[in-house]
């Protein structure tokens, strides 16, 4: 019973900072069309802000509450400066190119994003622990756990409101739909499809940084930060249904609960279990299992 | 079929050029020879990538093969004690094709991001046993004994250099030679319009399972000789999907205009990675991004399209 | 070859989920045939030539081709017993030259595949895309990439290497569809003398009434998926039920056979 509980505590924490991370990368494909290896960066950039902003406060003696401003800061920069900067400079002439080659041309951003992180933040390692301390642990299934998670769940929770809300409630949310729809048409019909590409991109942008800037204190971040998240996120996103928000709640959900199980259970398998899956339903449901409906082009 | 042979520049430059490398290898000191071992057996899975890339489909999970390649080498080295050079290449390419003959039947259906996606979750399914099995190595992989040819083990590297030369000539010749066919052919024509390859009459679905089969060995290859070459394999720098990345760059890099496009791509890769690492340990992930994004801007068809726009200046000029 | 007919149909249906896109389709058709077939726009032709080229399998029904049941094959088998299909859209090699293409084409068609192994460029191979091309007039154009040629150019390769497996059977998907007035007719003359001297069974769509007149032998009229009229088109285009649901009254052409005075039917034009 005690191990269940603990399962399904970890498998729901990965699940949460997998959403958040992943949640970026499909709405960055379902508007944008693009599938986005650099989102593995925007994680890390995010973890890295976070953590020398923390630290650096720390340093000051400010309180550690601080440190939970540092990091919804963090990510709201990498996002804005990052996100922009890709769009506008690279991207946004790349639109009408073969998505495959534009998949190969974000893999380049990645590479460099990757090493620009060593130049500012340098190669050693930070532990920005404080946040998590501060919020204490609690018993729950056995062991203690750190309550710093289940904030994170809280977190996952936030953001997928946030983005239901966000696209079927408001009016940039009906903006969004229609350019997801077809471009073509709502360039026809007047919208601004060239700020709403950049807005979807930012935003993408931000919620991956917020990802790796809401993980930071759970761990040492250091150089390769992104790596192993980005194909991650693509095995979530895939599953789900490229494109689809709930899609990429449930893809994070099997995939942190599939991961906890094999922790706990067959470590061996913790890794090819989740690209397996990812494979499977590659095989049997392109499209993922939310897939959002597409219109007939012929 | 001698027609072609005779008659084709390429393969006879190729044979040349590869007969001068090998020569004035004798007399290169160590760190080139090995930079050129490297980039030449990278080269090999370049060349299938290329002919994926001419069919309209990019890969990003040729790591799987290059893997099979690298581990088979490695595993028969260490359980059967196989250290011939021509056994552990018929295990390895053996391997690598009976396994894309497998997943070809599955990949053939599909193009584009999902043909990308899909072969990169299969390799990331064997990066992720690999890492966690420790029978495999784990991450930490395992070394590989020395290479002997047909009973004799050499002291120096050099013979393992001109092995390596010669099946990097042999399978360029091979695939030029396949490009000028009709199959070959189909290669651009199934990248310009399936349908109507179709409707001619060829099945679309296996000229490209056959395409898929020819690159995985000549990946399969490449790791093996890789394996011999480094002396060792592990997950990190064979399978993983960065690797995967790798030859996509050099593919890209070098251009889909001709079979020692690859090669040369391979080589510079390596001689790049060499000195960058030298100089600024640090930016060498951020030279290959940028390279990709510029060759990607700039030089879309790749170092080829350039080296050709040169070498005609110069014929014109002559 | 048999005294079977080239093309039977009986009884052909096709539905996707609901809508009913083909409803018992009965046509037979002889060797040597030359067949338009007509209707407005969702009635059901390209369905039909779609179902009869393996594209679409059909709900029920049968097609038979010299006696041979060809019901829901696939294109490329079609091809191979010998029903071929051009495109409304012409489908060509954009990057490659009008020669590449042929030699393409014939190299696919000729031994079942097995002059895939050697080279193209063979000497009877060139020769024989030669030869098509100069049946279809467009051997000034053999050195120019597919992408820069004109539609009507596009359209005649397009035809061309539908005919290079010597069909017996071949169906027009809308041959003069995109191209401009002055090249329709040119076209037709050349496409049409081409097949006749081969024998070919041709049916083809078409919604230019001036051309259906001038070169069919007979006339299937569809309507929302069925056959509404099949007779000799002097006879269809006059029939009541095609005027009402393909010309249109305002645009049916006078009895007289020279329909070159009279208004453009525009009715079936998209």
């Amino acid at each position: 019973m005690q191990l269940l509980i603990t399962i399904l505590l970890d498998g729901l924490t990965y699940a949460s900072y997998l959403f958040i991370v992943s949640v970026g990368l499909t709405i960055v494909f379902g508007v944008l069309k693009i599938l986005n290896v650099a989102h593995g960066a925007f994680y890390a950039w995010g973890a890295y802000a976070a953590a020398y902003a923390i630290t650096y406060a720390a340093d000051m003696e400010y309180s550690d509450w601080i440190g939970f401003v540092c990091i919804f800061l963090a990510a709201a920069l990498v996002g804005l400066v990052l996100g922009m900067i890709i769009e506008r400079v690279i991207l946004r002439h790349m639109y009408a190119q073969d998505e495959v080659l534009i998949a190969l041309a974000t893999f380049g951003i990645f590479l460099i994003l990757e090493d620009v992180i060593l130049l500012v933040f340098g190669v050693n390692p930070y532990f920005a622990y404080q946040p998590m301390a501060l919020l204490g642990r609690v018993p729950m299934g056995g062991i203690s756990r750190d309550v710093y998670s289940f904030t994170l769940m809280a977190l996952a929770c936030v953001v997928a409101f946030s983005c239901w809300w966000g696209l079927t409630k408001t009016k940039w949310g009906k903006l969004i739909s229609v350019v997801i729809y077809d471009r073509e048409i709502s360039q026809a019909m007047g919208i601004n499809v060239s700020m709403v590409y950049l807005i979807v991109f930012v935003i993408g942008a931000g919620l991956g940084a917020l990802g790796g800037a809401y993980v930071a204190p759970t761990l040492s971040v250091a150089p390769g930060f992104g790596i192993d998240v980005i194909v991650l996120s693509f095995a979530v996103v895939v599953i789900g249904g490229m494109g689809s928000i709930p899609g990429a709640l449930i893809g994070a959900l099997m995939v942190g609960i599939l991961r906890a199980v094999a922790v706990h259970k067959m470590p061996e398998l913790e890794l090819f279990v989740v690209f397996a899956v990812m494979a499977t339903v590659l095989i049997i449901r392109p499209e993922g299992l939310f897939a959002p409906a597409k219109a007939r082009t012929i | 079929m001698l027609q072609i042979l005779r008659s084709d520049k390429t393969i006879r430059w190729t044979l040349v050029g590869f007969f001068v490398l090998a020569i004035a290898g004798n007399f290169m000191p160590a760190w080139v020879q090995n930079n050129l071992m490297f980039g030449l057996a990278r080269g090999l899975a370049v060349l299938g990538l290329m002919v994926l890339w001419r069919t309209g489909l990019i890969s990003f999970g040729h790591a799987l093969y290059f893997g099979i390649g690298a581990y088979a080498v490695a595993l028969v080295d260490k359980h059967l004690g196989v250290s011939d050079i021509f056994l552990r290449l018929a295990f390895a390419m053996g391997a690598a094709a009976m396994v894309g003959f497998a997943l070809g039947f599955i990949l053939r259906k599909y193009r584009s991001i999902f043909f990308a996606m899909l072969s990169l979750a299969f390799s990331m399914v064997l990066y992720g046993i690999l890492v966690k099995v420790e029978a495999l190595g784990s991450t930490d992989g395992f070394s590989v004994s020395a290479t002997s040819i047909l009973g004799w083990t050499p002291e120096s590297k050099y013979t393992l250099f001109c092995a390596i030369i010669v099946a990097c000539a042999a399978a360029a010749c091979m695939v030029q030679y396949y490009l000028k066919t009709g199959l070959g052919a189909l290669t651009t024509a199934i990248r310009d319009n399936e349908l109507r390859v179709e409707y001619l009459g060829y099945s679309v679905s296996k000229a490209i399972h056959f395409k898929y089969i020819i690159s995985a060995g000549l990946a399969g290859a490449s790791g093996a000789m890789m394996a011999m070459a480094l002396g060792q394999v592990d997950p990190d720098s064979m399978v993983n999907w960065t690797v995967s990345g790798e030859l996509v760059f050099i593919t890209v890099m070098a251009g889909p205009g001709s079979v020692i496009a690859p090669f040369i791509g391979g080589v510079v890769f390596e001689f790049l990675r060499t000195y960058a690492f030298e100089l600024a340990p640090h930016a060498w992930q951020l030279i290959v991004g940028g390279t990709l994004l510029a060759i990607i801007f700039f030089l879309p068809m790749g170092l080829w399209s350039l080296l050709e726009r040169i070498w005609v200046r110069k014929g014109s000029s002559s | 070859m048999n005294g079977a007919p080239a093309l039977k149909v009986t009884d052909l249906c096709k539905s996707f989920s609901g809508i009913t896109a083909a409803n018992n389709i009965n046509v037979e058709a002889t060797d040597g045939d030359i067949i338009g077939i007509i209707g407005a726009n969702g009635a059901g032709k390209t369905v039909f030539v779609n179902m009869i080229t393996g594209y679409l399998k059909p709900t029920s029904g049968k097609i038979e081709h010299h006696g041979k049941d060809i019901t829901g094959i696939e294109p490329r088998d079609a091809t191979h017993v010998g029903v071929c299909r051009s495109f409304q859209v012409s489908q060509v090699f954009m990057t490659m030259t009008v020669r590449e293409n042929l030699l393409i084409a014939l190299a696919i068609a000729k031994d079942e595949g097995k002059a895939m192994l050697s080279s193209p460029r063979s000497p009877d191979l060139l020769a024989e895309a030669d030869r098509m091309m100069a049946a279809y007039k467009i051997e000034d154009h053999a050195d120019a990439v597919a992408s820069t040629l004109s539609q009507g150019v596009r359209k005649l390769l397009d035809i061309a290497m539908a005919v290079v497996a010597n069909p017996k059977v071949l169906l027009l998907d809308e041959p003069t569809s995109g191209v401009s007035v002055e090249e329709k007719f040119a076209i037709m003359d050349i496409v049409i003398a081409a097949l006749k001297e081969k024998g070919v069974t041709v049916l083809f769509v078409e919604h230019d009434m001036e051309i259906v007149e001038r070169y069919v032998d007979r006339v299937l009229a569809f309507y929302q998926g069925e056959v509404i009229c099949d007779a000799p088109p002097a006879e269809a285009l006059v029939d009541p039920k095609v005027i009402e649901y393909v010309i249109g009254h305002d645009h049916a052409p006078n009895p007289t056979p020279a329909v070159n005075g009279g208004e453009k039917p525009e009715t079936a034009n998209a």
